[in-house]
């Protein structure tokens, strides 16, 4: 069975979105996105540097032409800066697909809802398609899709933290409800991590530096396509209950000696 | 090529000769299909490089596509 999903009308067969910064190297990057199987990949908007005109470009080791360009509006704590980066992105880029997060300030970058609520109005009605970083918040999450957001990307745990998924109660409400794509974005540390959060029902998962931080970034790829490849098949499994006594698999019948 | 005017670039003064956009770009030595332009908070789109003029004062930033996650 072939089993892809859709954001926006553009449907994808890997699950997994990953992030392109925090890398030792372009080069590293490049590997660790190849061996990730991931289709769609975030980057971040920033003044070139006018300096060095001619410095190595992302787009040259992770071309355009092969995977989704995600821009997002990392470091952006106001909706108008949000705004103004993803319309440089739009104009680079020349598409509307984007990933919005306003954020509140360090040490937890927690989402800022009210500015993300004002940045999404204004996106949308310049056209833009929005995948929405978010609280995990049903409420908020229910008004985003409402509102028109194409995917609604709510935090496993702190950006960069690692954490893995902290209220994953909340993750599955979120789903459970929504139209949209439902995205577990930040947080995550490990594959297992990973596959938790599909096994939740999410439609796909977006990490960065569980890559980029691993000891060995292009393995963890690896370790982080499987994983969740098997926490989608798993959730669509579905799982056996839990029981909270002993079941035995082999057949109580036949033992010698009796 | 003109006199030299005063505008604000990625955040610093500098001095430029460049008339249009596209002169600036190409002063500076960037790709034009790589890079996205805002003058005074306002998107130049890439067809309007050219005729998009430069005033002293003007505040320009010129960005692209780097990792993040």
């Amino acid at each position: 069975m072939e089993d892809s999903w859709e954001v926006a009308g553009r449907r994808f067969s890997s699950r997994l979105i990953v992030g392109t910064g925090r890398y030792k190297s372009l080069e590293e990057t490049a590997a660790s996105i190849e061996a990730s199987g991931a289709e769609i990949v975030t980057v971040a908007v920033r003044r070139v540097n006018i300096a060095d005109p001619n410095a190595p470009m992302l787009q040259d080791f992770v071309p355009p032409t092969k995977y989704t360009y995600l821009p997002n509006t990392a470091g952006c704590h106001t909706a108008k800066d949000a705004v103004r980066t993803l319309r440089l992105a739009r104009e680079a880029g020349g598409w509307n697909l984007v990933k919005l997060e306003v954020l509140g300030p360090p040490p937890f970058l927690y989402p800022d809802m009210a500015g993300t609520f004002e940045a999404a109005a204004a996106l949308l009605a310049d056209n833009f398609e929005v995948m929405v970083y978010c609280a995990d918040d049903p409420v908020a999450a229910k008004r985003l899709e409402e509102m028109g957001c194409v995917a609604i990307m709510p935090l496993g745990g702190p950006i960069g933290s690692g954490l893995g998924v902290a209220n994953p109660y909340m993750i599955r409400a979120i789903k459970q409800q929504a139209k949209v794509p439902v995205l577990v974005d930040a947080g995550i540390g490990t594959a297992s991590d990973a596959a938790f959060a599909m096994e939740l029902g999410c439609d796909a998962v977006l990490l960065n530096s569980a890559l980029a931080h691993a000891q060995d970034p292009v393995l963890m790829a690896t370790a982080m396509k499987h994983a969740v490849i098997a926490g989608r098949a798993a959730f669509l499994a579905g799982r056996m209950p839990r029981n909270y006594e002993a079941n035995p698999s082999s057949p109580t019948s036949g033992l010698i000696g009796r | 090529m003109r006199m030299p005017i005063a505008i604000t670039l990625n955040g610093e003064r500098r001095e430029v000769r460049a008339a249009s956009v596209a002169e600036l770009l190409a002063e500076i030595g960037l790709d034009t299909r790589k890079v996205a332009v805002e003058l005074n908070e306002e998107i130049v789109p890439r067809s309007t490089y050219a005729a998009q003029g430069l005033t002293s004062g003007d505040q320009l930033e010129i960005v692209h596509f780097i990792g993040g996650g």
